[in-house]
């Protein structure tokens, strides 16, 4: 019981460790694909119309600025112990993210170019598709992968709320005072945040292929 | 609800207690960041070496989970005879503090205009004037900013301390939980979140007091370009968004 990691243990549990990876995945994915349905278009039209984003960012400030284990104890009451608890949390933690950087995205695009497109009698609409947008889409991936990591390390708090997920090991490791399943929780969600970013510069380089042909002059 | 709620603060007589074990124990953790963090900031932006350790505190500290940080202080603490309480907490929230300062003290001094630099050696400064009344002045917005995002979620952190028996505001989340009291998580939670807009409120005003000083401040031009950049955290409350300062950290 002394050592730090007991590799049986790990490999006795192997069933159990590829499912709650597989669920604190779910959990994650959930959360940010939600969370961009929601923050794309407040984002776009926080872009164009400026007296939104204040408001917008101070909403999304507040929600993101309550530390996660009270905003669990705040919802429980209400939604239970539930997956509910659990994704409306990790969803409004992902908004201030996500909305800055498609309003900071979007904003970054110039003048110029804009007028450009306008000249070529582009619409406002197709503007906003063929020209802003695809200029914005490192700034939005950067938001992105934010999210993604900050959303998998806010996963193995949501172990509180009975919600599976790697925190799971974390939390029967402190309830046994078991290092080798706080190890494996902690060490798991680090290498599923590395993967989840790396994964995420991978597919930003397949729908920007244009950036890469600037980079290499 | 708040019923529950009512009684559940005209029951619980520790609060002040339990309030001042998180002020303590977040003040000391962010203070002792910052007297690490700070100076290796200032060298790396300042010199322009070892640049990589910047951008890696960065990623990591974003990457490493502050539950799991916290977690894994306790099996290491007890391992090197540290003990229960506040140590292996402590220790981890110092850990979780420094990156943001670190990498905002970086940017804010690296990303001083080229310009003013070189007016200011021209001027006949030495370097260490040039970093002591240049660049320092112009970037503390941008450092105490920093501070500010460390404090916060040190502040939030601090409330998962009470599972690793560190005690704070945590206690009464944690027991809320555990006991399925309804008025202990609500209570736990009002609490620690106002704790936590108070720090992020405060700073916030120092902040702004420092940036008002030391205004015609420029940054070098933010390029959507350098897409492969870790934006430096700036959790604002009803901030506009600054591209210029708060992204380029290039990966």
């Amino acid at each position: 019981m002394n050592e730090l990691f007991r590799w049986d243990w790990a490999i006795d549990h192997l069933d159990e460790i590829a499912l709650q990876t597989r669920e604190h995945l779910y959990l994650t994915l959930i959360a940010v694909a939600l969370g961009f349905l929601i923050s794309f278009p407040l984002g776009i039209y926080a872009a164009r119309h400026r007296w939104f984003y204040g408001p917008l960012a101070s909403v999304t400030g507040i929600l993101y600025t309550i530390p996660s284990l009270a905003l669990f104890a705040f919802l429980t009451p209400i939604t239970g112990l539930s997956v509910l608890t659990a994704e409306i949390g990790l969803v409004s933690y992902t908004l201030l993210i996500l909305i800055r950087n498609i309003v900071a995205g979007l904003r970054g695009v110039s003048g110029d170019t804009r007028e450009a497109a306008l000249g070529m009698g582009y619409s406002r609409r197709q503007l906003l598709w063929r020209v802003e947008l695809p200029l914005a889409v490192p700034v939005i991936m950067a938001g992105i992968r934010i999210a993604m990591v900050t959303t998998i390390g806010l996963v193995t708090v949501t172990a509180l709320v009975g919600q599976g997920g790697l925190g799971y090991f974390i939390l029967l490791g402190l309830n046994r005072s078991f290092s080798t399943a706080i190890l494996l929780g902690a060490v798991l969600s680090v290498v599923l945040a590395i993967a989840a970013d790396r994964l995420l510069i991978l597919a930003e380089r397949l729908i920007t292929p244009w950036a890469q042909a600037k980079a290499r002059h | 609800m708040l019923a529950e709620l009512f009684e559940w603060f005209r029951e619980t007589g520790d609060i002040p207690t339990r309030l001042w074990e998180h002020v303590r124990l977040s003040g000391t953790s962010v203070l002792g960041a910052s007297v690490i963090g700070l100076p290796i900031g200032l060298y790396i932006g300042h010199l322009r070496r070892f640049e990589f350790v910047a951008v890696t505190a960065a990623n990591l500290g974003r990457a490493i989970p502050s539950f799991a940080i916290l977690s894994l202080a306790l099996p290491l603490s007890i391992q090197f005879g540290l003990g229960l309480g506040f140590w292996p907490t402590f220790v981890a929230l110092l850990l979780l503090a420094i990156p943001p300062i670190l990498t905002n003290t970086y940017v804010g001094v690296k990303e001083v205009d080229a310009d003013t630099i070189e007016a200011s050696r021209g001027m006949g400064m030495t370097g260490a004037q040039v970093l002591r009344r240049v660049r320092l002045p112009l970037a503390m917005p941008l450092i105490v900013a920093g501070i500010r995002t460390s404090a916060v979620q040190v502040v939030a952190t601090a409330t998962l301390a009470a599972l690793v028996a560190g005690g704070g505001l945590g206690t009464y989340i944690v027991f809320g939980f555990r006991a399925g009291d309804d008025g202990a998580l609500l209570g736990g939670a009002l609490l620690v979140a106002l704790l936590a807009f108070a720090t992020e409120l405060g700073l916030g005003l120092v902040e702004k007091a420092l940036g008002a000083r030391s205004t015609g401040m420029r940054r070098s031009k933010w390029r959507p370009g350098e897409s492969d950049l870790m934006v430096v955290e700036a959790r604002g409350l009803g901030r506009e968004p600054r591209p210029s300062g708060d992204a380029a950290l290039g990966g």
